[in-house]
């Protein structure tokens, strides 16, 4: 890689709507709410800003922003690449500061899914119509049955670490006030559910939710003008594969190359060596509890096929060695899609800023995002990390 | 002497016991069960079914022609016979033709295929009938009609049933019938049609074609007659004719699990006959409506090398029992069926369909000429194209690769409850085909519950979506059927 994003580019303001099946609020509302809240924490307006990025999936140009904004006449670009919108919001952001065209952006990503009547998202079907009918439950409910048959865990075994992953993200997002789910669970009730696509139940599955979040991002030189506490942006990458998963038989279907692909150069980006050592905690894309298990091994923080014994030990509690979803994740923070990347850096951040109150950790130093896009054999991810 | 070659039926994997229709609307029902084409089915994709079967190991590419017969085609505007020779694999410059609306209609379609050989038109014709047609709801027909096909290639050469005559009666009497409008079979009263249509019409082709050819009744090995109608005015219009129990391919097979097929019915009636038929047996094989078709067959030698077929005899002895008469209401969109809460499935995108057409309805991928791999891309954004190869990513270096003859086995599956489907759960697998190449696909055919990973499946021609009178047909795995 000839450059680097690694402290080039400081994080200085976040805001993050409630999130949550918001019947009364449109998207225009949560927009106005994130980003008000960021300017604050900024301390600024829209004066300041010199350009905005929007990660979202399902509206249409940079109006869909500038407009409930009001913003005046500005340069407002939106990107969409699947649930990973949010952070490529923010690398777009990020560039545009290293590469000094503007000191100080604004990025926003958000969704508005619940006007669709249905739990889900909306339609998309292939061109030709022949696309198996699987809905994403279905082709991650593949991932585990295959994950099990690998390891030779027992379904029921599987399905019990499985629970363990969610009722851990339930006591997490339990804490959090701004967290769409705020319920404890235990591994019976989640065992219990009602199936989606088995082996996956009602409770391995994570919330549709409406949100916003925003992120003022500004050259390192003047971040101290804004806040004394800023966050620098250690790692920004985005990996895309060849969709051949689905394709050759190499795949395996217990591990998304994407995100190792991902994580590596992040990890050299940010000069981490050892992951499971250097990072403090991680924000990962928990969609389904399947995606968080193998996401463990994917990121280097468990070894290959032995997630199963830090899920036990408790790894990846609040109180463990290495936190995953201090905010509740996914599972309980809610999805709104395009929100999702910003939303996470904005625990990460809250938490390098200590001010992540009950949940919040002792002295991290350095967070990792990470969002996947897709199936598992053709997904879009990133990988983001934060540091103080 | 042009000839049957080769031959092959279908029946549906489903069946339903009659106690069930008596189950769900009172009043009484006939002894034994029917057959019952899946949702995803239809005449197109079981004449294909049947017409693998009568391929076999044979070349399509060699087959110069394809009738299709049935009185229930997809289309009332456009031919099906092209679409089944995309799924088949056959060539361009062929003879394709859609026999529709009369019950004799296979009859008919192979006294045309045996002409168009006779007179040099064309060295072998594939011919293919299916039907399932709809009786009123809780009535009789609903009961007795049952869904099926079957299918032969008529040709010259490696002749397995010589057709040595041919004789065909015009018939005037509108017994059964359905209009552009209707849906459900309408008839006459079942008296008149025996009385005046059925039993005169083939007492009169049958004693036409043995007056014809100098043959008597003792002559036949065995008379293949259909039956619409009950089964033991069948008997007595035989026993009338002269022909002794023995002599008569018996009715109550298909009676009791099958039901009655329409124009396929006299068909699948033959392919049973020829299972067990002997080098040097005399056949009368005859289908009927508004007329008949009789026809004299000569068992060669050749029949005894003929591949072993899955034939009637192993589709009858494979099957599912339906557990809820409901399913029918569905399967078939009879009821109104509340929506799933999803997303509503999108149009058909007819020039996205056709210029993939090779890849879905014939089902190809590609293998690469530099590092040989085998692929298929049934792919999120659409099926195909294949431009650069997925394993060395050469561009454009490839042959054509034919799959849907390939068996695989399921990497990994899941029942999808969250799914529309119309009978849920969805089951898909992931499935790795033995000689090459991976692929999703739905899984059809099959019991949720026992879809696990490594079960072998093979590849079935199904409907897969139905949208503003357009069929997107397309293939689908399934739990392997049979042995051969």
């Amino acid at each position: 890689m000839p450059g680097s994003i690694k402290d080039r580019v400081a994080i200085v303001g976040m805001g993050c709507t409630q999130f949550g099946t918001h019947w009364d609020k449109g998207p225009g509302d949560l927009i106005v709410e994130a980003v008000q809240e960021a300017y604050e924490d900024a301390g600024i307006n829209e004066e300041r800003i010199g350009a905005c990025y929007v990660g979202t999936l399902f509206s249409m140009g940079g109006r869909a922003v500038s407009e409930p904004l009001r913003m005046q006449y500005k340069p407002v670009t939106r990107l969409e690449n699947a649930c990973a919108s949010g952070h490529e919001a923010l690398r777009a952001g990020a560039y545009a500061i290293a590469a000094g065209i503007y000191d100080v952006v604004l990025c926003v990503g958000f969704e508005k899914l619940k006007d669709e009547g249905m739990s889900g998202l909306p339609g998309m079907e292939n061109r030709t119509c022949t696309h198996y009918q699987s809905t994403m439950p279905g082709v991650f409910a593949m991932m585990a049955n295959k994950y099990f048959d690998r390891y030779g865990i027992k379904p029921e075994e599987g399905k019990e670490m499985l629970a363990k992953i969610s009722v851990k993200s339930h006591a997490n997002g339990f804490l959090n006030p701004k967290s769409h789910l705020k319920r404890k669970l235990t591994i019976e009730q989640v065992m219990n559910a009602p199936i989606i696509a088995q082996p996956l139940g009602l409770f391995d599955c994570c919330g549709v939710s409406d949100g916003a979040a925003a992120a003022i991002l500004c050259s390192p030189d003047i971040a101290k003008e804004f806040r004394p506490d800023p966050v620098y942006i250690k790692a920004l990458q985005i990996c895309a594969g060849p969709s051949t998963g689905r394709m050759l038989k190499n795949y395996d279907y217990t591990h998304v190359e994407e995100s190792v692909r991902a994580a590596k150069a992040a990890y050299e980006e940010a000069g981490v060596k050892n992951p499971r050592e250097e990072i403090s905690m991680a924000e990962v894309h928990d969609c389904f509890s399947i995606t968080e298990a193998v996401t463990m091994e994917d990121l280097g923080f468990s070894e290959r096929g032995k997630v199963k014994d830090d899920i036990d030990a408790g790894t990846f509690h609040l109180d463990g060695k290495l936190p995953v979803q201090p905010d509740g994740g996914l599972k309980c923070f809610g999805h709104p899609i395009g929100a999702s990347g910003i939303r996470m850096v904005y625990e990460l951040y809250l938490q390098l800023q200590g001010r992540a109150d009950k949940r919040q950790l002792k002295d991290p130093t350095l967070g990792l995002a990470h969002n996947m896009g897709g199936e598992p054999y053709m997904p879009l991810t990133s990988v983001v990390i934060v540091g103080n | 002497m042009a000839g049957i070659t080769s031959f092959g039926a279908y029946i549906p994997w489903h069946r339903i016991n009659r106690e069930l229709f008596s189950g769900a609307w009172g009043g009484f029902n006939a002894p034994g069960e029917r057959s019952v084409a899946y949702y995803d089915e239809d005449s197109l994709t079981m004449a294909v079914e049947a017409a693998i079967d009568c391929l076999g190991d044979e070349d399509a590419g060699k087959l110069d022609g394809l009738f299709f017969a049935s009185t229930t085609s997809p289309y009332r505007e456009k031919q099906c016979s092209p679409i089944m020779a995309m799924a088949l694999d056959m060539r361009r410059d062929i003879r394709t033709a859609d026999f529709n609306t009369s019950l004799r209609s296979g009859s008919i379609a192979m006294a045309q295929a045996v002409d168009t050989v006779k007179a040099g038109s064309a060295g072998r014709v594939m011919v293919a009938m299916a039907d399932m047609r709809m009786g009123g709801l809780s009535g009789f027909n609903e009961q007795l009609i049952g869904d099926g096909g079957a299918a032969f290639i008529i040709g010259n050469d490696n002749v397995i049933a010589e057709i040595e005559e041919i004789y065909s009666i015009s018939d005037e009497l509108t017994g059964t019938w359905r209009s552009q409008n209707d849906v459900y079979v309408c008839s006459w009263e079942d008296r008149m049609i025996q009385d005046e249509g059925y039993t005169p019409v083939l007492t009169e082709a049958i004693s036409g074609i043995l007056k014809k050819t100098g043959l008597e009744a003792k002559d036949i090995t065995k008379a293949v007659v259909d039956n619409p109608g009950d089964p033991r005015g069948h008997s007595k219009l035989l026993a009338d004719l002269g022909f002794t129990p023995e002599q008569i391919q018996e009715p109550i097979t298909m009676f009791m699990n099958v039901g009655f097929c329409g124009c396929a019915h006299a068909p699948m009636m033959l392919v049973s006959c020829l299972e067990t038929a002997k080098p040097g047996d005399k056949i009368l094989f005859a289908g009927s409506g508004a007329g008949a078709d009789v026809m004299i067959m000569q068992v060669t030698d050749n029949i005894e090398k003929l591949p072993k077929k899955r034939g009637m005899s192993q589709h009858l002895a494979v099957k599912q029992p339906l557990e809820r008469y409901n399913a029918i209401l569905q399967w078939r969109d009879l009821v109104q069926i509340e929506a799933a809460r999803r997303p509503e499935k999108q149009h058909n995108k007819i020039s996205a369909i056709w210029r993939e057409r090779k890849s879905i309805l014939s089902l190809y991928g590609k293998k690469c000429n530099k590092c040989g791999c085998i692929q298929y891309d049934n792919g999120a954004n659409s099926t195909g194209p294949i431009r650069i190869c997925a394993e060395c990513q050469s561009l454009d270096d490839f042959e054509d690769y034919r799959f849907a003859d390939k068996q695989g086995e399921v990497f990994s599956f899941t029942n999808d409850q969250l799914a529309p489907t119309i009978d849920p759960p969805s089951s898909v697998v992931l499935i790795d085909f033995k000689e090459g190449g991976r692929a999703f696909f739905d899984l059809t055919d099959r019991v949720a519950e026992d879809v696990k990973i490594g079960m072998g499946v093979e590849m079935t021609f199904r409907k897969i979506h139905f949208d503003r009178g357009y069929v997107n047909y397309f293939w689908k795995a399934r739990p392997v059927r049979f042995d051969n």
